[in-house]
């Protein structure tokens, strides 16, 4: 087993974290306040290759692989998470599904401009009546000569409004039960496709959260992803995905918190010493570095094992599942997150609780990484399914 | 067209800088950056790659070490590296260090319609002399402390900065230019560019690959060659110590206040 | 007979260039002139200032007065505007004429292209930036006591050394070298503005100066740039320099950057004196590059210099350690800037500036 990182992937590591520092940070703390979507910066993360990480440059990706894109995420996370979700979301939910399950004509049509970050992407499959139990899906898709008339309301879409292609999960066939559910390529101009009201949100604030709503939306037949009935498991496996990017953006959460407590214990002084030099803090803080570097070592993990199996598909061979090392790294890594930022507020004692600090913002933001795309109860459930524990 | 870049790597003197028990920095324990102003030429280069298509060549003397470096400048955008690296180059003042450079750029060859960019100068040495030696021995036109770079077929205009203002300056390629900070603001390596630059060729001149230049010969390189000796090399007394006050409230700053009057500093 | 730089013994006399724009001499002539004339003396050799322009004969005299026992001048109209070109030529021709054995050039943005372009073609050596110079061995060691850690009793020195000595900062001031230049003449060295000290004016001195005039053999073919035009700047330029109190703004203000620039103008207008900045607030857009004190930037030695929320990096440092008087607030109190406080206050700048800025108004209104 080799732990260390390629020179690649080392100066991956230096830019994205140049790149936060310099970018991302600034304006974390504007973004939550103001509850802004930093576009922006979404820009610049485009120009510099950040929103086609993963993907091959022939559809105009970066050329890099899944783990490169972990650590994108968990680097602009440590500064700020609204942005880390921004990436992860239009990554993991929009381009993987569209890359992994779309005919060549779709990969040509759509990756190019949504890999430069010309355009930004979304998923929605969450509805009203359908958030776990993904599978009881309202919104239909009756097939009407060339297109197909879609109907029914997704809620908490992340990105919506400023996503130009969304992945929209419909039933094609509601006797079928998870067997009707299929996949399609929504772009915003669609007709009969709108963007509802926005969430107000404990955390991530500054990452679009809201409704679609699609009234008789028109969705051309060839915007189908995959084939019909084939929609949940499009699903669950995009959510596969996904789960790596929000466990890297937990990571980045906790490790960024981390960084900014080593910070401040070694300025803040009580008693007549430094908060550093009390072995409270101190075990503490190497519980919390603990905590972080544990989940770090999953989360590489499971991105290595999905690049594995993007290999093995791309070459016409049955890839191994990642599915359970998904759901570990994501479990783990939330619930780190959020012990951690909960432990950095404590350190800090009453600063921590104010806005002067990054790190209340940070235990926000940490909350719903145990929550979004499958909370840590479904985590649960797919590590033990995966255990044969039923 | 191409535009070759000189650059250098130089120890990051914005953290803390650690001196051996001798006087001279302990390079081992510091972080090592590409210098700023060399930067901004390699910014400046890029730009005009973007507009008119041109070869971007990043050129570096100095130790092994400083591949990352130029590898880190093809990540940006740069199409080929030289490392000019070699036992006998050790020990080089400006004059030999120069020397040495414009023998590299040689072999690269100067044509009708090239530009050597430079920074302006190097944090570690603060000299500003390099830039304008190469251009001496390349017989190249040069202008310092450009602010502000226009080409236009062979005629470059430069805003050339001075302490109470600027100059506007016409120069013709093949030209050296040196780079101050106020002329744009570097971009970052792209993703992708991390990943083609594994592709870019990074060659390595040494003493045999320059030796056959007349610029290089054993008397005018390295050490020996260097016109420059240091004489003496030594660290500032350390200036008395301060105070710290106590507190920082209302009664310490009149307090302080009244130091300073009493002291008829203010 | 060819010119050959390591004649050394063919070498004779202190030569400054003499920087003058649009017909105005530069204020870093006469500190160069003032501190060539205490090396000319050591050697006991002539000191000349070159004088490069377009009809500046009368500029000769201003220069004698500071000390200059000759002017070597230099006049063409394709000298009117400073060409690296066609000053380095004259310059060069001059120097391979009448071989002084050491040339002195102001640090300017001028100067530092000239200098090292001259270098280059002498075959010579030059030591960029210099802040001390010395001939005679003694007067080094001095120097060395006094501005070093060195143990200077311990060492051997050569007492009868007559080489140039130029000390100039490394690192941004964390190391100090002195440079040499044994086996080359003209030694060169180019000369931090505002560090040597400028000596009375004498008009006697003035009155008796001595102009020659080498032939220019200068054509518009050697020319290869153009200046197009020469502009001040617009905008009202922040006299760092020579300002007695500096207020200065780091990083710290980033939590408000208005209101920290004007806590600080308002600090500065109390005391009389000017902001400015460090590199992290000009490099953040913040304040203008003018303001910039450090080693990039300007190098300022007020009475007093207040660093507000500057953490005190080595480049700040290098640019305002010498001050007479620095005041430090800044909320981490291990930082670096308090090594070098006169005073050190650990707090809040947001806080401590107003209060500060209260309390000297009143200091100052109770001695009026």
């Amino acid at each position: 087993m080799d732990f260390n990182l390629s020179q690649e992937h080392l100066m991956l590591r230096d830019l994205y974290r140049k790149f936060a520092e310099n970018e991302v940070k600034p304006l974390a703390e504007e973004v939550d306040e103001e509850e802004r979507f930093p576009m922006e910066t979404v820009k610049k993360l485009a120009r510099y290759g950040f929103m086609g990480i993963p993907f091959p440059t022939k559809y105009g990706g970066a050329g890099g692989d899944i783990l490169a894109y972990a650590m994108a995420v968990e680097e602009l996370s440590k500064c700020c998470a609204t942005t880390g979700v921004i990436v992860s979301a239009h990554t993991s939910l929009c381009c993987a599904p569209i890359f992994e399950n779309g005919t060549e004509e779709q990969k040509m049509k759509y990756l190019p401009a949504l890999l430069s970050g010309e355009k930004i992407g979304a998923f929605g499959l969450t509805e009203p009546g359908a958030g776990t139990d993904a599978a009881g899906q309202q919104t239909t898709a009756v097939l009407e000569g060339d297109h197909y008339v879609l109907n029914g309301t997704k809620i908490f879409i992340t990105n919506a409004g400023y996503a130009s292609v969304y992945i929209i999960f419909a039933m094609t066939d509601k006797a079928a039960g998870t067997k009707g559910i299929s996949a399609f390529i929504v772009e915003k101009d669609f007709p009969g496709f709108s963007v509802g009201k926005k969430e107000k949100k404990m955390g991530i604030r500054g990452s679009a959260t809201c409704e679609l709503i699609m009234e008789n939306c028109i969705v051309p037949k060839e915007n189908l992803l995959g084939k019909e009935g084939k929609g949940f498991a499009i699903a669950m496996k995009t959510l596969d995905g996904g789960r790596i990017g929000i466990a890297s953006q937990a990571l980045g959460i906790g490790e960024g918190a981390v960084e900014e407590t080593i910070k401040y214990v070694q300025e803040r002084k009580q008693f007549g010493k430094r908060l550093s030099q009390m072995q409270n803090t101190q075990f503490q803080l190497a519980d919390m570095h603990t905590r972080m570097k544990a989940a770090q070592f999953l989360v590489y993990s499971a991105a290595c094992k999905k690049q594995a199996y993007v290999e093995a598909e791309m070459a016409g061979k049955k890839g191994e599942s990642y599915s359970a090392d998904a759901a570990m790294a994501k479990l783990f890594a939330a619930e780190a997150a959020s012990d951690v930022t909960r432990r950095a507020v404590q350190l800090y004692g009453g600063y921590g609780y104010t806005r002067e600090y990054p790190v209340e913002r940070m235990m926000r933001d940490a909350k719903i990484t145990e929550i979004y795309e499958g909370t840590s109860e479904v985590q649960r459930m797919v590590i033990a399914a995966n255990l044969g524990v039923k | 067209m191409k535009v070759i870049v000189c650059v250098k790597q130089v120890p990051d003197t914005s953290g803390k800088v650690a001196v051996n028990p001798d006087g001279t920095l302990n390079r081992a324990s510091m972080q090592t950056i590409t210098n700023p102003d060399d930067m901004n030429a390699v910014e400046a280069a890029l730009k005009l790659k973007d507009e008119t298509g041109c070869k971007v060549v990043v050129v570096s003397m100095g130790p092994p070490p400083a591949m990352g470096m130029l590898r880190e400048l093809l990540a940006m955008g740069a199409d080929e590296g030289v490392l000019i690296s070699g036992r006998e180059f050790g020990g080089s003042d400006t004059y030999a260090t120069s020397q040495i450079i414009a023998a590299g750029i040689n072999h690269l060859g100067i044509e009708k319609d090239d530009i050597v960019m430079c920074g302006r100068q190097a944090i570690d040495g603060d000299t500003a002399q390099v830039g304008p030696q190469i251009a001496e021995k390349l017989h190249l036109p040069q202008v310092t402390y450009a602010a502000k770079i226009e080409k236009e077929g062979d005629t470059v205009t430069v805003q050339r900065m001075l302490e109470d203002g600027y100059m506007t300056v016409k120069v013709q390629t093949p030209c050296l230019i040196t780079c101050i900070k106020e002329l744009n603001e570097p971009r970052y390596m792209s993703v992708g560019g991390v990943y083609e630059s594994f592709k870019k060729p990074i060659a390595v001149f040494d003493f045999n690959t320059l030796k056959d230049d007349p610029l290089i010969d054993l008397t005018t390189i390295g050490l020996k060659g260097s016109p420059t000796n240091i004489f003496k090399s030594f660290t500032p007394p350390p200036k008395g110590v301060g105070q710290m006050l106590e507190g920082a409230d209302k009664a310490t700053c009149e307090g302080l206040a009244e130091t300073l009057a009493a002291k008829h500093i203010i | 007979m060819a010119y050959n730089s390591m004649d050394l013994a063919a070498f004779k006399d202190v030569w400054v260039f003499c920087e003058q724009r649009e017909g105005k001499l530069m204020p870093t002539d006469f500190e160069l002139i003032s501190e060539g004339r205490k090396l000319a003396d050591e050697l006991g050799v002539k000191l000349c200032g070159l004088l490069l322009g377009d009809n500046v004969e009368g500029l000769c005299k201003e220069l004698a007065g500071y000390g200059a026992d000759k002017i070597v001048l230099c006049e063409s109209p394709l000298l009117k505007y400073y060409t690296t070109d066609a000053y380095a030529k004259v310059i060069c021709d001059a120097i391979e004429e009448l071989k002084p054995e050491v040339f002195l050039i102001g640090a300017s943005t001028i100067g530092r292209d000239l200098g090292p372009r001259c270098a280059a073609r002498l075959h010579t050596g030059l030591c960029a930036d210099c802040t001390h110079l010395d001939v005679d061995v003694p007067k080094y060691l001095d120097f060395l006591r006094a501005s070093s850690t060195l143990d200077i009793d311990s060492m051997k020195f050569d007492m009868e050394d007559r080489n140039l000595k130029m000390t100039r900062p490394a690192f941004g001031g964390h190391l100090m070298a002195t440079i040499i230049c044994p086996r080359f003449r003209p030694a060169m060295a180019t000369v931090r503005p505002g560090v040597m000290r400028r000596a009375e004016f004498d008009q006697a001195k003035a009155d008796a100066v001595e102009i020659v005039r080498p032939e220019v053999k200068l054509t518009a073919e050697d020319v290869h740039t153009e200046v197009v035009e020469v502009v001040k700047a617009a905008k009202k330029i922040v006299d760092l320099v020579g300002a007695d109190f500096i207020v200065s703004v780091g990083r710290g203000i980033s939590k408000n950057v208005e209101q920290g620039i004007k806590l600080a103008e308002d600090l500065a207008e109390a005391l009389g004196g000017v902001v400015g900045g460090s590199r992290a607030v000009i490099d953040n857009g913040w304040l203008s590059a003018d303001h910039q004190v450090g080693q990039t930037g300007k190098t300022v030695h007020p009475k007093v210099y207040i660093a507000l929320g500057i953490s005190g990096a080595i480049q700040h440092k290098a640019g305002m350690q010498d001050s007479e008087c620095i005041i430090a607030v800044n909320t981490n109190e291990s930082a670096p800037i308090f090594e070098i406080a006169d005073y050190g206050i650990c707090g809040d700048l947001f806080k401590v500036t107003p209060m500060l800025t209260e309390a000297i108004k009143a200091q100052k209104a109770k001695k009026q």
